[in-house]
């Protein structure tokens, strides 16, 4: 018990500031004020995996370590959808997962957030459209913004995510509004 | 006959040292894997090709220091041919998934499908017939699960989707009270097409999808690729590359031995454990990220070498990262050893015997913490793990202590090789050029991933095109052997050694 106290002790706070939003990262911006009016700072995210390789995982994980600790912004992660306000959504979505990722996405409830995230969620990456994989994310479900990377880095993720709830700067905003094809 | 009878009659392979070719016919099948089986041989791999309108079915096994490709010539398309899983357990998913991808039958009982659900009917066969695009809608399937039944057996259905960020699957308890009487797992929801998608690249840049077939071991499939390929094509690559991706595949080892040392104490209701671990893994990435460009390595390893050089002052940060990560490892390990809470839910809980664990062909990390002492980088090593000499870490309890136990070990051993390579770096180019391997050439690639083997086999096709390619991960071993160990073991513990585990969906499902 001793070690372990004196171990807290001796690493400290190690958290460091959060970055700002990036805007650039938004393809729609319709229900930005009504989100922003329901959740005020607090913000729950239900993560989907919709068929990724397991990269974009682990810098999710990386999200709750304390150097970046995203609960201090009041950020967490749920266990299930009814609990969230916000999804992210990984991988191209397998075909195997796509009726799993539309009913996470009803089960939620409205006003809520998608962010696609990681390459593949964002164009379907590498794995692109086949017989088994539908590709990005928005071919199933609506999305409000996308991060791209391979994986992207912890950071580029929290910039995605505060951008999905920040105020819209400017007009850099709306893109054609994507619906869901099937 | 004995094993070396079949290896005396073998043919080189290309690829991975210590492998050998032996084509064999119908009736021989079933007599060469009873031999390889009653020599304490494993079976790695299986899959299917079409070679000009025939079938051919292939096997990897691994017996001591040494490999065999077995070839089985199908006589007519779409023949069927022996089943081993009686010989290999191992073999019952590989010859569903082997049916539903190539359409060839094994003569097998369990007629289930296994990476087909409804979302491509039954007569599609993916590597053999045309690409087709998707169905228009989702559909759901019916599985059948084995029923328990008796009085008070009810079942938990678990997933695809679960409660925390982890990949998706299907598990169905049949449960008394909190007891397990019985698991089953149903996988294949991340099934993506990898194989398919494969036989449209040409085969100089194949090594980017197979860095992204499991992204927690991208460093282990790109050198297996890689190292399949430059056989093919008789590329000698410099010795500074090699020993650059064995840097960057016990940096990917370190990585996830310390995100899972976090999560597991986190399981067993530890946080403290996870935002330490969490915090010495994220340091970590930060000076691989310095070093050499990218946090898990991405596309680090191209085919003639690697993308990048490791130059002086990345080196020096990452040695001493390591030095330091080695030191804090070791203190924690203390402070979970002595700590009352993590010993009781460690102990005893998933257990899985050495004997059990050998007729399962419990392979890779999860088997070394089960006495079964395999590690490709010890018994068919590739350069430049001969010079580095590893060592083998290994328990006998089988049980989740055992396993958190070989990741302590493993982290220090790895810290070690590591310094090992930045010490004698060997100097030179650290890329080579690369040609095209002529049509028909085969190579298999074999790598020691952090959680086990992970194999490659490549076959070429005419003009730098890829005839076929097929990954297989050291899961499909294991994942049968987690419905085994959590017998008797009480479902609030499942996750804690499905953790102990941490198995690949994606590298599984392809």
């Amino acid at each position: 018990m001793l070690k372990t106290l004196r171990q807290i002790a001796s690493i400290g706070i190690v958290t460091e500031a959060p970055p700002a939003a990036d805007d650039s990262l938004r393809v729609r911006a319709a229900l930005q004020e009504k989100i922003r009016t329901v959740l005020g700072r607090a913000l729950c995210i239900r993560h989907v995996d919709a068929g990724s390789c397991n990269g974009c995982e682990l810098e999710i994980h990386a999200l709750n370590n304390p150097i970046y600790n995203l609960e201090g912004l009041g950020v967490r992660f749920v266990a299930s959808p009814r609990h969230a306000d916000l999804l992210l959504v990984t991988g191209p979505v397998s075909r195997h997962m796509e009726a799993a990722l539309l009913s996470v996405y009803a089960a939620t409830p409205d006003p809520k957030l998608v962010v696609a995230l990681g390459d593949c969620g964002c164009t379907g990456g590498v794995f692109g459209e086949n017989y088994a994989s539908r590709g990005p994310v928005a071919n199933v479900i609506p999305v409000d913004v996308a991060v791209p990377g391979c994986p992207p880095a912890p950071i580029r993720i929290l910039e995605g995510i505060l951008a999905a709830v920040s105020p819209a700067a400017g007009t850099a905003a709306a893109h054609a509004r994507r619906e869901p094809q099937a | 006959m004995p094993l070396a009878a079949w290896f005396a009659r073998s043919q080189p392979q290309a690829g991975a040292p210590g492998l050998r070719a032996l084509g064999v016919g119908a009736e021989e099948w079933r007599s060469v894997m009873r031999d390889v089986q009653r020599a304490s041989g494993r079976l790695l791999a299986l899959w299917a090709s079409r070679d000009a309108q025939s079938d051919t079915v292939h096997a990897l096994v691994l017996a001591g220091s040494q490999g065999l490709h077995i070839t089985l010539a199908l006589r007519e398309p779409q023949a069927s041919y022996p089943g081993i899983e009686d010989l290999f357990p191992a073999a019952a998913r590989l010859q569903r998934a082997l049916r539903d991808l190539s359409g060839v039958d094994a003569v097998d009982p369990d007629r289930r499908p296994w990476l087909r659900h409804a979302c491509w009917p039954q007569g599609y066969r993916p590597l053999i017939d045309a690409p087709v695009p998707p169905p228009a809608t989702a559909v759901v399937d019916q599985y059948e699960f084995v029923r328990v039944g008796g009085e008070g057996v009810h079942e938990i259905a678990v997933g695809p989707v679960h409660a925390g960020t982890i990949e998706p699957g299907h598990f169905r308890f049949s449960v008394v009270g909190e007891k397990v009487l019985r698991l089953e797992e149903r996988l294949g929801y991340t099934h993506k097409g990898i194989e398919q998608h494969f036989a449209r690249l040409p085969i100089l840049t194949g090594h980017r999808l197979a860095a992204r077939i499991c992204g927690d071991s991208t460093v282990a499939y790109s050198w297996a690729y890689v190292q399949a390929l430059e056989a093919m094509a008789a590329v000698e690559v410099p010795r500074r590359s090699t020993w650059l991706r064995a840097l960057c595949l016990e940096l990917e080892r370190l990585a996830n031995h310390l995100g899972d040392l976090g999560a597991l104490g986190n399981d067993a209701g530890f946080a403290f454990g996870l935002s330490q671990f969490s915090r010495l893994k994220e340091l970590l990435l930060r000076a691989t990220q310095a070093a050499l460009g990218s946090r898990y390595l991405m596309d680090v390893i191209v085919p003639g070498g690697t993308h990048c050089d490791l130059a002086d002052p990345g080196a020096a940060q990452l040695a001493q990262c390591v030095r330091m990560l080695a030191a804090a490892t070791a203190q924690l390990r203390t402070i979970y050893d002595e700590h009352e809470g993590l010993r009781d839910r460690f102990a005893g809980a998933g257990t899985v015997t050495p004997d059990l664990a050998a007729r399962l062909g419990l392979i890779g990390l999860a088997g070394r913490a089960s006495g079964q002492r395999f590690d490709v980088r010890v018994d068919l090593p590739c350069g430049p793990y001969p010079d580095l000499a590893p060592v083998t870490c290994a328990r006998l309890e089988g049980d989740v202590a055992a396993r958190v136990a070989v990741r302590f070990d493993e982290v220090q051993e790895s810290c070690r090789l590591i310094h090992e390579i930045l010490a004698n770096l060997p100097g030179g180019m650290h890329r080579a050029a690369m040609a095209v391997p002529p049509a028909g050439a085969t190579g298999i690639g074999l790598i020691e991933g952090w959680r086990g083997p992970v194999m490659l086999a490549l076959q070429a096709g005419e003009a730098g095109a890829i005839h076929r390619c097929h990954p297989h991960d050291p899961s499909w071993q294991n994942w049968p052997v987690i419905e085994h160990a959590i017998i008797g073991n009480i479902v609030p513990d499942f996750p804690l050694i499905n953790k102990s585990f941490n198995l690949a969906y994606s590298g599984h499902d392809l």
